[in-house]
């Protein structure tokens, strides 16, 4: 059973004000279902419309100069370029693995993204057109988007990605599982899964807009946190709701309490809805006065898209040139 | 037989926490007639008196309005039934009070009691006309309620012995306050009947506290005593009143002042009401 | 991540170098003698002239009213009066940039609360009493409820412009006339609000501004052919303005000081709770009569609040109120300033633990650093006296009806939060709670269409909603 620590609080920088790490990172132990149900009814609820209301707020900081340049920079190295079609090719994947290592063709200043995200068998072809380029093959499985197989055949599904030379893991949680109450199963499925990643970074995505309140957002959070995610993420992109900024602010507050009664820093990655630089953005700020600024890292904090890059690069370049640019400007993918 | 029975004679109390006390004092004062007949020696209350009844009234009235509007409106009822059961009694004292002919006195008594009928009738709607609920621009259920002030000081009209009393008296009443009610000077006996009636309506003790007595002497001491959250000085002349409001509003008290007569305002069920608002957000 | 300083601009507010009164439709010209200067107290930088109204000027302006009742505006149908509040709430939203600016600088509050709340509410409350102007029957007083005749309204400095809408709407919409004192260190919005109803045309007199300090309000609470006084302010000026208005016939509503309780139980929403406790008592600079300014939280989960709590504290940016990233601003006088440093202190020697955020505060203007108390007890004067600064006092209960007595323990009752995800609770702790305004898991809210106001020394009568029209109706 995960304990709150009792051990001495330290500030993890002196100019962070954020998250207030024990000394010593502490294992939590889920004993059993029971136990896990007792723990999530313990965690405390979320007032909709006061967590709304704060990301509103937050909504309203304003950047500007270069202080939204570094930003841009920054969530530019945070993307996790996605196709997740149906009809992905070996030349889709070519395109938009070339756009990753170098998102603007005539500026090399422009840092790569994170990494791209594919279906598991074009992960063998990412591999090979990322190389040694420093950007990560991240991979969805477990039956994605709907989670709806055995877990045989989702860890499976898991096997293969990392087979063909995946880096990071996105699964998904048994929502069916989550909703009727059957939090172990799911809590279970999590471990399973991190089990056979082994050193592969595993995404835990609770598909938030099938979950649709944010209590529950929050006792899923802790379930993948408790089952060993290294991120927790919002969304599959393929349901009607996707990451929002309030849902954000409730992820980020499950981490950082996690990480204040356990040790463990837990990253977040939004997917799904998020076209816009200003958007992007909004999201940087709601870290910052979240969990501060240790999670402003990719190592910490991800956007999955594939629209927002362009976005992003033509702020960038409106910063730097002053005037708005066309979106021709940059590679369509 | 003998002639003329020698007949039992009432001492005019006191009613304070539901009880019947002599003044702490143990003065009295001569009230007479309209004209000028001995009456009775009324109990001459005292600003400890007065003190007491506060007391008394502060004790009674979250009990009172944690009843449900329907028991206080019960209650209330109850207390026009005893009235009209010794209406002959009320008219009585009245007539000579007041110097009015028996008819004119019964038609007051008659108006009297149907005022308690309406007041009694209020309880449990008071919320619905001086309430609402409020349309705010965000995802918050808001409602308005009338709550009670508390504690309301009443000085009772001089001359209209019964039907201004029971005006002063149950307005605040059947809103949920509890009232210490100083009675008229000369004219107070109608009032002491009531006081006595309100022993038998189930009405708690402190609810309604009546002391008789010099009104230049006590009044002071209601409209100053910070315990005291509403004032009604309509019983006052026109120096006298101001001077205890400017009194009364060294504690921030809710003071009606003289010529609210007309019911149909509903002035008089506002007058010692505060509206409190209540913001609960709505979401999942 | 640092935020580069986005200011609003100044130029925005295009300030003239002084301001005249307004009477009877027209700005007077300003005197060099009688005039007083008032500043930006972030900067202490003077904004502008401001004439200093004498009782005379009370006196014109009242005539000016009365001349106005008598002959034009209690002529005027609801109808017609309807359309010009409506006309008047169409410019503030037409003019809010320059208004919020105007304020902010004036004030001190940051932009952000100007902008968002200040202004947007002002023009909600004109448009929602617009709209009661020609529906006074329907409003709960019996048919053709009478207004008063001339109202004098003196408004304090916390929500210069937004109090001024709520005096004037519901007077004007009711078929009042007006003469409006706005507070000594923040006449400027007002003065705008003033260009405002000259642009929509009001008739003369019907509302007139008169500026100046706590004389002009005096002259204005004495004059003899003022019909009705509402007041906000401490309970103090309250207490003096209800005895002086006793020896008269006029009317009287006062919205006076209040030591909020902000009640917290365990199961409360934790991180939104957090969120309200900062709300209550560090919005608008703490200068709020409905504050948070006590929390009380239940011991079993105080510590874990207090410790989210100095953190979240910290997190509050403190500065240039014109920058749009800023939540605390300026605080509005010195005399409010010695008057916080004053109580603080206070609260040291009485021994309570005094946290004080890590903010740099800038060297110029009035500031005072968000500060919580903990350990504090019933007794001690921090818990007791109104700060009606950023500074929170914290104290514990064990119980629901523990938290009951000692939300009431005051004799203030103007505003009290509940904090609980148990909704039977909350309205169980709501229904005994004496304050005119409950919040339950929120904080400082408002609306047009709530009514306002306090119980005991918070005064009496109501601001907003149907209850606020009876303050201005002779019923």
């Amino acid at each position: 059973m995960c304990q709150v620590s009792t051990a001495p609080l330290r500030l993890v920088t002196s100019d962070d004000r954020g998250v207030q790490l024990p000394a010593d990172t502490t294992r939590p132990v889920v004993e059993s279902e029971t136990a896990l149900k007792a723990m999530l009814s313990g965690l405390s609820g979320v007032d909709s419309v006061g967590a709304e209301a704060r990301a509103a707020k937050l909504a309203t900081r304003s950047l500007k100069k270069s202080t939204k340049l570094w930003a841009l920079d920054l969530a530019i190295s945070m993307v996790d370029l996605t196709t997740l079609e149906g009809g992905d090719t070996h030349g889709r994947v070519t395109s938009l693995c070339t756009k990753a290592m170098h998102p603007d063709a005539s500026d090399p200043s422009v840092p790569s993204v994170a990494a791209v995200c594919v279906y598991p068998d074009l992960v063998a072809h990412a591999r090979s057109v990322l190389g040694a380029s420093g950007v990560k093959v991240a991979s969805v499985a477990t039956a994605f988007p709907s989670g709806r197989a055995s877990l045989k055949v989702k860890l499976l599904d898991v096997r293969d990605a990392l087979d063909a030379g995946a880096d990071e893991i996105d699964m998904v949680i048994d929502r069916g599982a989550f909703l009727s109450g059957r939090v172990g199963q799911v809590f279970d499925e999590i471990v399973a899964v991190k089990d056979a990643c082994g050193a592969a970074h595993l995404k835990v995505i609770l598909e938030t807009g099938e979950l649709v309140t944010y209590d529950n957002v929050r006792r899923a959070s802790w379930i993948g946190m408790l089952g060993g995610a290294n991120f927790i993420k919002t969304s599959t992109g393929k349901v009607g709701v996707s990451s929002t900024l309030p849902t954000a602010l409730v992820m980020l507050e499950a981490v950082r309490d996690f990480a204040e009664s356990t040790g463990s820093l837990v990253g977040v990655k939004v997917a799904g809805g998020i076209r816009s630089s200003k958007d992007a953005l909004r999201y940087l700020v709601v870290v910052n006065e979240t969990t501060g600024s240790a999670w402003l890292t990719p190592d910490r904090f991800r956007f999955g898209a594939s629209s927002l890059l362009n976005d992003l690069l033509m702020q960038r370049l409106k910063q730097r040139r002053g005037a708005y640019v066309r979106p021709d400007e940059f590679s369509g993918d | 037989m003998s002639k003329s029975r020698v007949d039992v004679r009432k001492t005019y109390k006191l009613l304070i926490n539901g009880a019947f006390p002599r003044s702490e004092s143990g003065r009295s004062y001569e009230v007479t007639s309209a004209k000028g007949a001995f009456l009775a020696n009324v109990a001459q209350g005292s600003r400890k008196d007065v003190r007491d009844a506060v007391v008394a009234a502060r004790g009674a009235q979250s009990k009172w309005w944690s009843q449900s509007a329907y028991n206080r409106g019960q209650v209330i009822y109850r207390l026009a039934e005893m009235a009209e059961s010794r209406r002959e009694e009320l008219a009585e004292h009245v007539a000579l009070c007041e110097g009015l002919s028996k008819k004119e006195s019964r038609s007051s008594v008659s108006r009297s009691i149907d005022r308690v009928v309406w007041y009694a009738g209020w309880t449990d709607k008071v919320a619905q006309i001086l309430g609402s609920s409020n349309p705010v621009a965000g995802p918050f259920f808001n409602f308005s309620v009338p709550v009670p002030s508390g504690v309301v000081g009443v000085i009772a009209d001089q001359e209209s012995s019964l039907e201004a009393f029971l005006d002063a008296v149950f307005a605040p009443i059947c809103v949920g306050n509890t009232v210490v009610v100083i009675a008229s000077e000369q004219r107070p006996t109608p009032a002491v009947l009531l006081g006595e009636m309100t022993a038998t309506s189930d009405f708690p003790g402190g609810v309604l506290n009546i002391v008789t007595g010099i009104t230049g002497e006590i009044a002071p001491t209601l409209a100053q005593h910070e315990d005291v959250d509403g004032l009604d000085l309509g019983g006052l002349d026109e120096a006298f009143e101001t001077e205890l409001a400017v009194s009364a509003a060294g504690s921030i008290k809710r003071v009606l002042r003289s010529g609210h007569d007309d019911p149909a305002s509903l002035r008089r069920l506002r007058a010692f009401v505060e509206t409190s608002t209540v913001w609960h957000t709505i979401g999942q | 991540m640092s935020y580069d300083p986005a200011a609003e601009s100044v130029s925005i507010a295009r300030l003239k170098p002084s301001y005249g009164l307004f009477i009877n439709g027209d700005f007077t010209v300003p005197s060099a003698h009688d005039a007083f200067v008032t500043l930006n107290p972030a900067t202490e930088a003077p904004l502008a002239n401001v004439a200093q109204g004498s009782g005379a000027d009370v006196d014109r302006a009242v005539k000016a009213a009365r001349k106005a009742y008598d002959t034009v505006w209690s002529k005027t149908t609801g109808a017609e009066r309807s359309k010009y509040l409506f006309r008047i709430a169409r410019l503030i939203q037409e003019r809010s940039r320059e208004l919020a600016v105007v304020e902010t600088l004036d004030n001190g509050k940051p932009i952000r609360e100007s902008r968002d709340v200040d202004i947007p509410l002002a023009a909600a409350h004109f448009f929602y009493y617009a709209g009661w102007a020609d529906k006074l029957d329907y409003a709960g007083y019996g048919a053709n409820p009478r207004p008063l005749g001339v109202a004098g309204q003196i408004i304090p400095w916390n929500f210069p412009l937004l109090m001024a809408a709520w005096k004037l709407a519901p007077a004007l919409a009711a078929g009042n006339t007006c003469v409006l004192k706005p507070a000594e260190t923040t006449p400027l919005s007002a003065l705008v609000l003033a260009e405002i109803i000259q642009q929509a045309g009001l008739p003369d007199g019907v509302v007139n501004i008169v500026t100046g300090d706590g004389s002009t309000g005096a002259a204005l609470v004495d004059h003899p052919d003022v019909n009705k006084i509402a007041f906000t302010g401490s309970t103090e000026v309250g207490r003096l303005i209800q005895q002086r208005v006793a020896t008269t016939q006029k009317h009287l509503t006062l919205e006076l000081g209040g030591k909020g309780a902000n009640i917290v139980f365990e199961d409360a929403p934790v991180d939104e709770m957090i969120e309200g406790i900062i709300d209550g008592i560090f919005f608008n600079q703490g200068h709020v009569c409905c504050a948070g300014s006590r929390l009380l939280v239940q011991e079993s989960v105080a510590d874990e609040v207090l410790r989210r709590l100095i953190r979240r504290v910290d997190q509050l940016r403190v500065g240039d109120p014109l920058d749009k990233n800023t939540d605390v601003g300026a605080i509005n006088s010195a005399a409010q300033l010695a008057r916080i440093k004053e109580l603080t202190e206070y609260g040291e020697v009485e021994g309570a633990t005094r946290y004080t955020s890590t903010c740099v505060l800038p060297d110029k203007g009035y500031w005072f650093a968000p500060t919580v108390f903990a350990d504090v007890a019933q007794s001690h004067r921090i818990a007791r006296e109104e700060i009606f600064g950023p500074v929170l006092s914290v104290l514990t209960f064990r119980t629901p009806e523990e938290a009951v007595a000692k939300a009431n323990n005051t004799n203030y009752g103007l505003a009290c939060g509940v904090w609980s995800e148990k909704g039977s609770r909350t309205l169980w702790v709501a229904e005994r709670l004496r304050a005119g305004v409950i919040w339950a898991n929120t904080y400082n809210r408002f609306d047009p269409t709530s009514p306002f106001g306090g119980v005991r020394e918070s005064g009496f009568g109501r601001e907003g909603g149907r209850h606020g029209l009876e303050a201005y109706l002779n019923v």
